[in-house]
């Protein structure tokens, strides 16, 4: 998924393609998606990234992102 | 509202010599119930009928947030973590790969929530889609990597005996054999077999938790599993998609304590024929065969 020569690069965002934001931070995603400070937990390339941690990661272009919170469920 | 809850200590204020609590990984459950989340027709009927089936610990699903619509509610608003243990599932994994991604998310929204349970997870690795059975191969590969990662594993099994003994040898906190195909209603198909489980999984450790997971009808269903001695049912289309959703919540937390109060009681044997329960003598006619 990651751009190729002249592309904006993108990322990918619960199965989404998406602009990479701005800086490549997370923090910036979840407020551009509208999931700041909304219960919520995040993987990057099938890693867990801690709240703690979101505003340090620097995503470069084709990361898979899976955001996600609790729903019903039995 | 009135204490609706199961408590373990209910029995005693009835004059009753006291149950032993539910324990699960260290902690004690009031309820033995645990109840599902999901299929409400809104949160609001789903947290009503959460406190009328008396529960104390209930299970959610770990699912992708939508994107485009992050003004709707958020389950998490209609229930208080103080009150409700939140037992995040792996519901909809077929590998033990998936399984544990989807256990560590849930472990960290539970962390990011500051909830003491963050890592409980309801373990279910499925064979295929049409009969949700559980693949015993995934779920103890899960179950393994699970416990080494630190998790107190609540696994969903089938009702095979072999296999939940097992499971309690890897480590799984509590061991829920399936009564019948989830969401099928049909309630407990082999009873034996849990009689078994039960057997297998208690017989040097009273106090091992055995949950029925799945299958659960109606009210009766829940009272035949506790009266085998399992621990705790644990359901969520028998209440969620019931014609009347809260009185069946209230009547599977009244099945729960009936069936509890049947097994601690101990059931008279099965008897092919009658025994009267009015004296032969003093009948003013002698008569019959």
């Amino acid at each position: 998924m990651s751009g190729g020569a002249g592309e904006t690069p993108v990322i990918t965002v619960n199965g989404q393609p998406q602009p990479l934001p701005r800086e490549g931070s997370l923090a910036v995603l979840l407020e551009e998606v509208g999931l700041a400070g909304r219960p919520l937990a995040v993987e990057v390339d099938g890693e867990v990234v801690p709240r703690s941690r979101l505003a340090e990661i620097r995503l470069c272009g084709g990361e898979r992102i899976e955001i996600v919170t609790f729903v019903g469920g039995g | 509202m009135a204490e609706v809850r199961d408590t373990a200590t209910d029995h005693a204020e009835q004059g009753l010599a006291a149950d032993r609590p539910l324990v699960v990984g260290g902690v004690r459950l009031e309820s033995r119930l645990v109840v599902g989340t999901g299929k409400y027709v809104t949160y609001a009927e789903m947290a009503r009928c959460l406190e009328l089936s008396g529960t104390d610990c209930v299970t959610v699903a770990v699912r992708r947030d939508r994107l485009l619509n992050a003004a709707g509610e958020n389950i998490l608003d209609h229930l208080d973590p103080a009150r409700y243990r939140l037992l995040p599932n792996t519901a909809g994994c077929f590998t033990a790969d998936e399984a544990v991604r989807v256990a560590r998310l849930g472990r960290e929204l539970l962390r990011d929530m500051g909830s003491d349970s963050a890592d409980w997870v309801k373990l279910e690795v499925l064979g295929d889609r049409q009969t949700l059975l559980p693949d015993p191969v995934g779920t103890l590969a899960a179950t393994e990597q699970l416990v080494a990662d630190g998790f107190t594993v609540l696994v969903y099994t089938s009702d095979d005996p072999v296999v939940a003994r097992r499971l309690k040898q890897l480590g799984a906190a509590a061991v829920m054999p399936a009564g019948s195909p989830i969401g099928s209603g049909q309630g407990i198909l082999n009873p034996n077999n849990l009689l078994i489980c039960l057997e297998y999984l208690k017989d040097d450790d009273p106090a091992y938790p055995v949950i029925v997971d799945a299958g659960v009808g109606t009210a009766s269903d829940v009272a035949a599993a506790m009266e085998l001695g399992v621990d705790g049912v644990l359901l969520n289309t028998a209440i969620a998609q019931a014609a009347d959703p809260l009185r069946m919540a209230s009547a599977m937390r009244d099945a729960c304590r009936a069936g509890r109060h049947a097994f601690l009681a101990g059931r008279i044997p099965r008897r092919l024929y009658a025994t009267a329960s009015s004296p032969d003598d003093g009948r003013i006619v002698e008569s019959g065969t």
